[in-house]
């Protein structure tokens, strides 16, 4: 721009009219006035006054406030163990409860003689190590614990110390009065009373854990229990014939468990070995977990009973077509074997007493791998199996799923699942064919209204009739528990080592369905490379010794269930099986 | 020495420059220190340094801090523009180079050789704007409107570059009452208004922490985890436990737990240990600065003056205002530090330079000195085509 004047000066003026007027106010709003900065600066300090009066006006409103300040309570608030629901059995028996204990804190400000304080205290509490102790004390926080949960003898003689900047605050501590019994369900809590394994870890996730952030005091009383499944009795029960059965046949790890099929409850749930949750330090040592939730295994033929039940729901056999066993059965470079040969075509009972693999694999072949693949994931063995217990693993499945896969899953190798989906799915086959999650808190009344239907129930009385006769006639023999009407299953699985099937080394299962006409529990016994013993005739089979665990588990926990025996068998026990013309005994050639 | 008969350039300086002012900058400096020993004990413990880390290396930075402060005091005010655009190009280029070189702390890249280039932009910026302005309202044959309005952009965006939307709010809002106070017509003030609260609106919707910290602030509970709101909490549980009269210097606990005491949350702590009464006296003096600033840029015929007072006030202003609303849980936190009463280096030399600039460009001229030659002045030109006062 030049300083000459403007050239629009010379111009005759536009009427004063409308577009005159929009052009005045378009020059006055591009220009900035000087002479308006006086008012203008009064409205900027008008404002600055209104703010600093508004930060008055709040710390006059906060000197009114009568919120007493929060003392050396609310500074350790953080560090009390808050309180926990108690925990009870299927039968109201404690499974976890808190008690109050005192812990000894100190104030390291407080201290006078930091080296006097360390020695006296750890006169008295001879489990503190002396130089972390010094260390703690010496560390610049206001607040450090010294020992947490001390007896009442302890407490008198820390006060007589009569040390300043040494206190007592009372906490909870949580005791597990059964020790290692339900151990894996129950999980633990760590020093502050966090639940940080199962059943523990769960009722945290449920909102205590907000509750106690959100700054409320929570106090034993103020909880409601929790019933859990499992009933205690029958848990010891199952534990001490587990341990019994591991000093005979020297497994690595045994486990073993019984469900109440029509409501998924967990009666009894034991993974050996396991650890005392009071001690909960030993519950971090790798052999320790919780085999039937996290551990994956090849079933063996246990999965027979879900790939005949696959055949019979498809409609691609019924109970009286046969199969060809003859020969081996050959697919590519792979071989598949019976342990039982029997070189003629057989029934389905048959197939699945004799316990064949070719038998079962060609029942898949008449599936096929997708149809296959779809019951499975349907059963749920699939796919995660997420209960209560935080702790789960994942099937692993094989990356390329082809033919040969489908027949090696039939007779349950090649797919490792957790013991408990295959409870799960066996529990479905039997209770009239409803999948449903098995489940660690007690539960009112039938669950299979709302679970899903996975097989007729023609399907479900044919699995069990074939358990009976199983039980009867074929490999389950030690479940024909006198009195009881039982139905079951063995399985043998070449255990896989570096990835190649050990010769010699299995893994067994047993499942058993009590009472097989209308069933009620399904008892389950695993066992990690088992031993033969005395009287086993050297072998390792599943009959041999989970089955005689789980027989004997069944003969004494049963009437601990009020399933007392009875001697009288039931008359009519699979009414669509007879109609088919298929008896007891009638069924082998 | 300060004699009126000899106008020597101290006794010159001693009977123009505001005392008020001055006092009130000197009671600000002397309480610093004092609220610097009540806050900064537990940081330094925290941080394992020695107990009054803080306060010594306060007292450090303000020697030359004061020198700073009376050195520029000393200016006329066309060597505080000169200063001012030395100081804003040279910031700058710092912050460019911070962005490119400097290492990341806590999420953002602020500092290079050990220093927050940012800080000192602040009182330069203010300078150059209120020299845009003056010479956009004085002259025409200056585009002073057009600079100013171009300043805001070239300043911020590195900022938001950093990122540092602390700084960028102040320095937007100090631009915004500059612009205000130019004259500029309720048309603008409206849409700049609109603006603002446009860009807050997209930082609410574009940048998660800003929205984590506005949702934070107006429901404290729907944020992630306990720990979140334990800042201001503390904040004004301080307040709380501090009464009308204070719990006593040394005597705070509140203090050991808040983060930030000896910054940010300062204002918390002399709650806490001085009392609440103190903290309004605090405030006051923040007030009487601002507001005495304001009268004199007011009473000033220098068009420059008048806008670099109000400007270094409103910035000064703003700063203690946003400080003490965040401890007082009145907005949402931001990291902003109260005038000459947190400890901070860089914080320190640039409020002196600010104060330094402010104390020059208040002081007491003959009317002579101020009108200078200038080709057209507002009202008076031949034709009065653009003037104010046009049909």
């Amino acid at each position: 721009m030049t300083g000459s004047p403007d050239p629009r000066a010379d111009r005759p003026r536009p009427a004063p009219g409308l577009f005159a007027k929009a052009r005045v106010f378009v020059r006055d709003v591009c220009t900035t006035r000087l002479d308006k900065s006086g008012f203008r600066l009064r409205l900027l300090g008008l404002a600055f006054l209104c703010v600093y009066g508004l930060i008055d006006g709040k710390l006059i409103k906060l000197g009114l406030s009568k919120e007493a300040p929060a003392g050396l309570k609310a500074a350790a608030s953080d560090a009390v163990s808050g309180a926990r629901p108690e925990l009870l059995d299927r039968n109201g028996g404690v499974l976890a409860q808190d008690i109050k204990t005192m812990s000894v804190f100190a104030e390291p400000r407080r201290l006078i003689d930091k080296d006097e304080a360390v020695e006296l205290l750890t006169a008295v509490l001879p489990d503190v190590d002396a130089t972390d102790l010094r260390k703690r004390l010496g560390s610049r926080k206001g607040f450090v614990w010294v020992k947490r949960g001390v007896t009442d003898k302890q407490q008198q003689e820390v006060f007589r110390l009569g040390l300043p900047g040494v206190g007592f605050l009372p906490e909870n501590k949580r005791i597990y009065p059964n020790g290692p019994v339900g151990a894996h369900v129950l999980g633990f809590t760590n020093t502050d009373n966090q639940g940080i394994a199962g059943i523990e870890k769960w009722v945290d996730n449920q909102g205590l854990g907000d509750l106690k952030g959100a700054g409320f005091d929570v106090t034993p009383q103020d909880l409601k229990p929790i019933s859990l499944s499992l009933d205690t009795k029958a848990t010891f029960a199952v534990r001490d014939e587990l341990l019994k059965g591991m000093a005979r046949f020297h497994p690595q790890a045994a486990s073993g468990a019984i469900m109440d099929v029509n409501t998924g409850e967990m009666i009894a749930y034991v993974s050996l070995p396991d650890y005392d949750p009071n001690n909960p330090v030993d519950a971090l040592k790798p052999d320790h977990i919780n085999r039937l939730n996290v551990g994956t295994y090849e079933m063996g033929s246990t999965f027979k009973a879900i790939s005949i039940a696959m055949a019979l729901e498809l409609n691609k056999v019924t109970l009286k077509s046969t199969v060809d066993t003859t020969g081996n059965l050959r697919y590519g470079r792979a071989t598949i074997h019976d342990y039982e040969k029997i070189n003629r075509p057989q029934t389905i009972p048959e197939v699945f007493i004799h316990s064949s693999n070719i038998g079962t694999a060609k029942m898949v072949m008449m599936v096929g791998v997708d149809g296959h693949k779809t019951f499975l994931r349907k059963m749920g063995e699939l796919t995660r199996l997420q209960t209560e217990l935080p702790e789960t693993a994942s099937p692993q499945i094989p990356p390329h799923w082809g033919v040969l896969n489908s027949m090696t899953i039939a007779f349950g190798q090649g797919l490792n699942v957790t013991p408990l989906q295959a409870i799960m799915a066996v529990g479905a086959l039997a209770n009239g064919g409803y999948l449903i999650t098995p489940t660690f808190l007690k539960r009112d009344g039938d669950a299979r209204d709302e679970a899903k239907r996975v097989v007729r129930p023609e399907v479900s009385e044919d699995l069990r009739y074939l358990m009976r006769l199983n039980a009867t006639l074929g490999s389950a023999k030690k479940a024909n528990v006198p009195g009881y009407f039982a139905g079951g299953k063995t399985g043998t699985a070449d255990k896989l080592i570096n990835g190649h099937y050990a010769k010699n080394r299995v893994n067994t299962t047993f499942m058993s369905v009590v009472p097989a006409d209308h069933p009620k529990y399904l008892f389950f016994v695993m066992m990690e490379d088992p031993q033969a013993a005395e009287g086993t005739y050297g072998f390792h089979t599943a009959a041999w010794n989970s089955g005689d665990v789980c027989g004997k588990i069944m003969e004494r926990v049963a009437p601990l269930l009020n399933l007392p025996p009875n001697l009288n068998l039931p008359t009519d026990p699979f009414p669509a099986v007879a109609k088919l013309g298929i008896g007891m005994d009638t069924v082998l050639r | 020495m300060i004699s009126r008969a000899e106008r020597s350039v101290f006794a010159d300086w001693w009977w123009t420059v505001d005392r008020w002012l001055l006092a009130a900058i000197g009671l600000l400096v002397v309480l610093g220190i004092v609220l610097t020993m009540a806050g900064s004990p537990p940081v330094a413990e925290r941080l394992g340094l020695s107990t009054f880390y803080f306060v010594h290396h306060q007292v450090m930075f303000l020697v030359p801090s004061l020198c700073l402060l009376l050195a520029t005091s000393f200016l006329q005010p066309r060597d505080v523009r000169r200063a001012g655009l030395v100081v804003f190009l040279g910031g700058m280029a710092l912050i460019g180079a911070a962005l490119v070189f400097g290492h990341e702390v806590k999420g953002a890249r602020r500092w290079i050789f050990g220093v927050q280039p940012s800080e000192f932009v602040k009182p330069a910026f203010v300078i150059l704007a209120a020299w845009a302005f003056s010479e956009g309202a004085r002259r025409r044959d200056v585009p002073g409107n057009l600079i100013a309005l171009l300043l805001l952009p070239l300043t911020i965006v590195p900022l938001i570059l950093q990122p540092d939307f602390g700084q960028t709010m102040l320095i937007s809002l100090v631009w915004a009452a500059l612009f205000f106070m130019a004259g500029l017509h309720w048309f603008w003030v409206g849409g700049i208004g609109g603006m603002g609260a446009v860009s807050v609106f997209v930082a609410y919707k574009l940048v998660p922490h800003v929205r984590d910290r506005i949702l934070h602030f107006l429901d404290p509970s729907n944020g992630p985890g306990a720990t979140d709101t334990f800042q201001v909490d503390t904040a004004v549980e301080s307040f709380v436990s501090g009464g009308w009269l204070g719990k006593g210097p040394g005597e705070g606990t509140v203090k050991r737990v808040l983060p930030d005491a000896h910054t940010d949350f300062i204002f918390a702590v002399t709650g806490e240990e001085f009392g609440l009464l103190f903290c309004m006296f605090l405030a006051g003096i923040f007030a009487f600065i601002v507001l005495r600033g304001l009268l004199l840029s007011s009473r000033n015929d220098d068009p420059f003056c008048r806008f670099a007072t109000a400007g270094l006030v409103t910035l000064f202003g703003i700063q203690s205002c946003i400080n003490m609303s965040v401890n007082l849980h009145l907005m949402p936190a931001k990291g902003m530090t109260l005038p000459f009463i947190s400890y901070g280096g860089s914080s320190m030399i640039s409020l002196a330079l600010a104060m330094g600039f402010l104390v020059a460009v208040t002081r007491k001229r003959p009317r002579a000195a101020v009108i200078d030659p200038v080709p057209y002045r507002r009202g008076e030109e031949p034709d009065g085509a653009l003037g104010a006062g046009a049909p």
